[in-house]
C-alpha cells in the first residue's frame, strides 16, 4: 500500500531524511518510531505531499504523490502532530467541510459522519464549537475526520501527545476497530512505545534520518536481546537527549497562546 | 464549485460568529466619521470645498472595505498558527479553488462592513446626491473589496508569522488608506502627492465611489469612473495572479 525507496530531503547542508526504504502492506498498522528531530514528522510530510522529497521516490496505493498529488491526496487520510481544526466552527461543520473537500457525495457523507461521530462518542456534541473542546475531543474528532472519506491509507503524527491514558487507550481501540473493519492502512508514530508494541503490527526505527531497524515488535526485541520494546529503542538509538530547534509555527503558537489567556 | 463555495461560507460564519470582533472593527471608522466629519467640517466648508461629511463619507467606507478585507486576507496566518491551513492544503483538490473560495469570503465580509458603515454614514446625514448611481457605487465597493482580499492572501501566503503583521500594517495598509484621498481631495495637491496618489489602489476606488455618489460636478473627483474601474479591474486581476501563485508555492 506505501511504498518507500531511497526516500531523501535535505534542507541547505542538514539532511533530515537519508536513503530510507520501507514498504507498508494493506490493511497493516505500521509504527514508525525515533527520537525527536529523527525525521519522522518529515517523513510524513513527504509521504502526504506537504514537502517535495530532494532523492527518491514515494507510491501510495500505486500512485506517486509527486506525480498526481490530488488522486494521491484522495486515497489517504492524516491526523498531524498539531491541531488542524478550526475552532470557530461546530464538530460536525468541520466534517462537512472535509467531506466537500474530499468530494464525499452528500447522502453518504451524513451518514458517515453520524456513525463516525457516535463512535468517537462525539454526537452529543456535534453542534458545539471546536474551540470549547478538551484535548481529546478534538484529537478524537480529528481522527474521526481522517476516516471520514473511507481513505485506504491513514497517516496518525504522535495522535496520543498530551492525552491521559484512558483516552489513549479508547483512541487506539478505535483505530484498530476501524483498521479491521475496513482495511485501512495505518501508518502511524508515537514516542509512547508500549503502544507501538501493543498496536503496530511492524515497527520501524528511524534515527539521524537513516532507518536503524525495522520488523515486527517481537523481532526487533529480540535481535536486541531486551525486554520491551522501549529497552530496545533505547538500545537502537542511545540515550542521548536530542534537542529540536523551534519552528517559526511552534514559536507563532507558543506566540497566541500567551495572547489568548 | 462545491470547495469554494463551502470556503466562502466558512468566512461568513467566522464573521457572523465574533460579535465583538464586528462590533470593534466598526470603531474606527466611525471615530474617524465623528471626530472628522464634525470636526473638520466647519474648516472644510470655509475653505469653499462644500460639505465635508459628503466629502469623507466614501473616503470612511473605502477604509472600512481596506482594513477588513486585507485582515480577512491575512486570516490566513492565523489558520496557519491553528493548524487549520494544513487540512486545506493536503485536501485533494487545486490550490486555487481553496485561494477563490478564502479570497471571495473575505471579500464578502469587507463588503458586508461597508453596507453597515454606509448605514452610520446615512444616519450620521450623509446623502448620495443621484439615487439610481447608488449600484455603481456599490461596484466600486466591490472592486476595492477584492482587489485588497487578494492582497491580503498575496502577503498572508508569504509571511510565515505574526511578528510580520505590524509591518504590513505601518508600512503598506496605513500608507495606503492616508494617500488614498480618503481624507483629503486629490485635484489640488502638489506635483510630489499627486504622484504618489496615483500609485495607490485605493485612490481609484474611492474616486470612483464618490463620482458614484457624489456627482461628478462635485469637483472632488480626480480620475473619473471610466479610469477608476479599469485600474480596478487591472489590478484585481493581478493580485489574483500573484495570489493564486504565493498560496500554490506555500509549504507547510
Amino acid at each position: 500500500m506505501i511504498r518507500v525507496e531511497n526516500l531523501g530531503k535535505s534542507f541547505g547542508e542538514f539532511t533530515a531524511v537519508n536513503d530510507v526504504s520501507f514498504e507498508v502492506g494493506k490493511g497493516e498498522i505500521f509504527a514508525f518510531l525515533g527520537p525527536n528531530g529523527a525525521g519522522k514528522t518529515t517523513t510524513i510530510k513527504m509521504l502526504t505531499t506537504l514537502l517535495k522529497p530532494s532523492s527518491g521516490r514515494i507510491w501510495l496505493d500505486g500512485l506517486d504523490p509527486e506525480m498526481d498529488p490530488l488522486k494521491a491526496r484522495r486515497s489517504f487520510g492524516i491526523v498531524f502532530q498539531d491541531p488542524s481544526l478550526d475552532g470557530d466552527m461546530t464538530a460536525k461543520e468541520n466534517l462537512e467541510l472535509h467531506a466537500v473537500l474530499y468530494h464525499v457525495p452528500k447522502r453518504q457523507a451524513r451518514e458517515r459522519i453520524e456513525s463516525l461521530l457516535k463512535l468517537f462518542e462525539l454526537w452529543d456534541r456535534r453542534d458545539v464549537q471546536v474551540k470549547k473542546f478538551s484535548g481529546g475531543m478534538k484529537r478524537r474528532l480529528e481522527i474521526a475526520r481522517g476516516f471520514l472519506h473511507t481513505p485506504k491509507i491513514l497517516f496518525l503524527d504522535e495522535p496520543t501527545l498530551g492525552l491521559d491514558p484512558q483516552s489513549r487507550n479508547q483512541l487506539w481501540a478505535q483505530v484498530k476497530q476501524l483498521n479491521e473493519s475496513e482495511q485501512v492502512t495505518v501508518f502511524l508514530t508515537t514516542h509512547y512505545m508500549d503502544e507501538a508494541d501493543r498496536v503496530a503490527h511492524r515497527v520501524a526505527v528511524i534515527d539521524h534520518g537513516k532507518i536503524v531497524a525495522h520488523g515486527t515488535p517481537a523481532a526487533i526485541k529480540k535481535s536486541t536481546g531486551t525486554e520491551t520494546l522501549e529497552e530496545a529503542f533505547l538500545a537502537l538509538t542511545g540515550s542521548a537527549i536530542r534537542d529540536e530547534s523551534a519552528d517559526p509555527a511552534a514559536a507563532m503558537r507558543q506566540f497566541a497562546q500567551m495572547w489568548r489567556r | 464549485m462545491g470547495v469554494i463555495y463551502i470556503l466562502w461560507l466558512r468566512e461568513l460564519k467566522r464573521y457572523s460568529r465574533s460579535r465583538a470582533q464586528l462590533i470593534a472593527s466598526l470603531g474606527q471608522p466611525v471615530l474617524y466619521l465623528v471626530s472628522l466629519g464634525f470636526g473638520m467640517g466647519p474648516v472644510f466648508q470655509r475653505a469653499g470645498n462644500g460639505n465635508y461629511l459628503q466629502f469623507l463619507a466614501p473616503g470612511v467606507i473605502g477604509m472600512t472595505v481596506l482594513f477588513s478585507s486585507v485582515f480577512s486576507g491575512m486570516g490566513l496566518l492565523w489558520d496557519r498558527q491553528f493548524g487549520f491551513l494544513k487540512e486545506t492544503l493536503v485536501a485533494p483538490v487545486p490550490r486555487i479553488l481553496i485561494m477563490a473560495g478564502r479570497t471571495l469570503g473575505g471579500a464578502t465580509v469587507a463588503v458586508i462592513q461597508g453596507l453597515l458603515i454606509t448605514v452610520v454614514c446615512v444616519i450620521a446625514g450623509f446623502r448620495p446626491v443621484n439615487l439610481a448611481m447608488v449600484p455603481l457605487g456599490l461596484l466600486f465597493m466591490v472592486m476595492i473589496a477584492v482587489v485588497f482580499a487578494a492582497m491580503g492572501t498575496t502577503i498572508g501566503s508569504a509571511l510565515k508569522d505574526m511578528q510580520g503583521f505590524q509591518m504590513v500594517m505601518n508600512f503598506l495598509v496605513l500608507p495606503i488608506f492616508f494617500m488614498s484621498g480618503a481624507l483629503f481631495p486629490l485635484t489640488s495637491v502638489g506635483p510630489v502627492l499627486k504622484a504618489i496618489t496615483s500609485m495607490d489602489p485605493l485612490a481609484y476606488g474611492i474616486d470612483g465611489m464618490r463620482s458614484a455618489l457624489l456627482g461628478m460636478a462635485a469637483g472632488q473627483v480626480r480620475f473619473g469612473p471610466a479610469l477608476d474601474g479599469a485600474v480596478l479591474a487591472g489590478v484585481a486581476l493581478l493580485f489574483l495572479g500573484l495570489g493564486a501563485y504565493s498560496f500554490s508555492k506555500i509549504e507547510v
